[in-house]
């Protein structure tokens, strides 16, 4: 059986190919663009490979901090990743979880790797969060 | 599995820029005899909830309108329950999600009406979390109930351990969820004090509708702080437990019971 590491590593092996492949294979997975590099050099909020690799780690890491401790910092929020990834099509609407064109399905969908987020959590962009505007 | 490793240096970094942010804010607000302890509020986004504070809610059911439902209405508004593309189709009225209701209390002898919203006390020793098999009902160190819905199975002990019935379950797929308050099938959920407001200096959303409506008969704030309005109130006027014999000590107070 594989490794779970093995699995991952292969996966990440892939992706790092997909300019290779997606020039001979229109099935390779169009992934959408962000709407801004979060940070100019790493083009995301860390490497890009790094984010590949890793970002379920990330999240993972950060899903426990806000829950439980109330740190609400952006770099690892979900709500940040889907803000800038997550984009319009032609006529101006976004695509939902399990579209090809969003951009966390785009890839889930190829890989056959299902998650659970979208169970809960809001797979589109929304206005942000309104502050009570009364101080304690 | 990799762990994060550059995740403390650019924490660093978040927390630099928003310390140097809050330096030039408390610079320009210190004018000769300003008071420290309003910019001494504001929590970093990147520190933790702390045992410092502990947030509770006081209710004057006097002050409370008896058909008034501003609070329920801010609520669902703001946590995005109770809508009609956020809510169960095929769930009878007692099934579907209330995180706050209002109750009408009616003394039978005299025939005395009372009016107040109920919702998640927040009790110090909360039932739900000593029944929870998973540890996904828990409290924060600031004294708030949550449920961790990344961990909750749905058993729904905590709502059966609940004296306030304040928890419902959800049991269909639903969309549109805020961003800041998921929720989804088969998960526990219930009032959370708007904790993300809480976490940028906020007050919860039916506190903030009940005062907008002139009713000013929630107030919110911290129960460890002597000098906060509600402390005040309290000593001054005291504030009661339901269910005091339980002694769960619950953070939401109520008064003219």
């Amino acid at each position: 059986m594989l490794s779970h590491k093995t699995i991952i590593n292969t996966l990440v092996g892939v992706f790092l190919l997909l300019p290779v492949f997606a020039q001979a294979n229109d099935l390779m997975p169009t992934v959408p663009k962000a709407k801004t590099n979060a940070n100019p050099e790493t083009l995301c909020v860390r490497d890009v490979s790094d984010m590949r690799k890793n970002h379920m780690e990330y999240i993972m890491h950060q899903r426990d901090k806000t829950m439980r401790e109330g740190i609400r910092t952006k770099q690892d929020s979900l709500a940040e990743c889907i803000s800038c990834h997550v984009t319009k099509d032609d006529k101006g609407h976004f695509a939902n979880f399990g579209d090809d064109k969003h951009f966390c399905s785009s890839c889930h969908n190829y890989t056959a790797v299902s998650v659970d987020c979208f169970d809960c959590h809001n797979d589109k962009p929304t206005a942000a969060s309104k502050t009570g505007s009364t101080k304690k | 599995m990799t762990q994060p490793a550059d995740n403390e240096t650019t924490t660093d970094i978040y927390r630099r820029q928003f310390l140097g942010k809050t330096a030039a804010a408390a610079g320009l607000a210190l004018a000769p005899g300003m008071i420290l302890t309003e910019v001494a509020h504001a929590r970093p986004a990147d520190s933790a909830a702390s045992d410092k504070n502990r947030w509770g809610m006081l209710i004057n059911t006097e002050k409370c309108g008896s058909g008034c439902t501003a609070c329920v209405t801010a609520c669902q508004t703001e946590n995005g329950w109770g809508g009609e593309d956020n809510s169960e189709q095929h769930s009878n009225a007692s099934q579907k999600a209330v995180w706050i209701r209002k109750v009408k209390l009616k003394d039978k002898q005299t025939g005395h009406v009372q009016s107040l919203p109920l919702m998640c006390q927040h009790c110090e020793n909360p039932p739900c979390v000593d029944v929870c098999p998973t540890g996904a009902s828990m409290k924060r160190e600031d004294g708030v109930v949550l449920v961790d819905k990344h961990i909750c199975i749905g058993c729904r002990y905590c709502m059966m351990a609940c004296p306030y019935k304040a928890r419902s379950f959800i049991h269909e797929q639903i969309q549109n969820q805020k961003v800041h308050a998921p929720r989804g099938k088969g998960t526990v959920e219930s009032c959370t004090m708007c904790v993300h407001r809480i976490d940028e200096d906020g007050t919860p959303a039916c506190v903030e509708a009940c005062n907008a409506d002139g009713h000013k008969a929630m107030y919110f704030g911290d129960l460890k702080d002597s000098n906060s309005e509600i402390s005040k109130e309290l000593a001054k006027n005291g504030g009661q437990q339901l269910r005091p014999d339980l002694a769960l000590n619950t953070g939401v107070r109520y008064q003219g019971l």
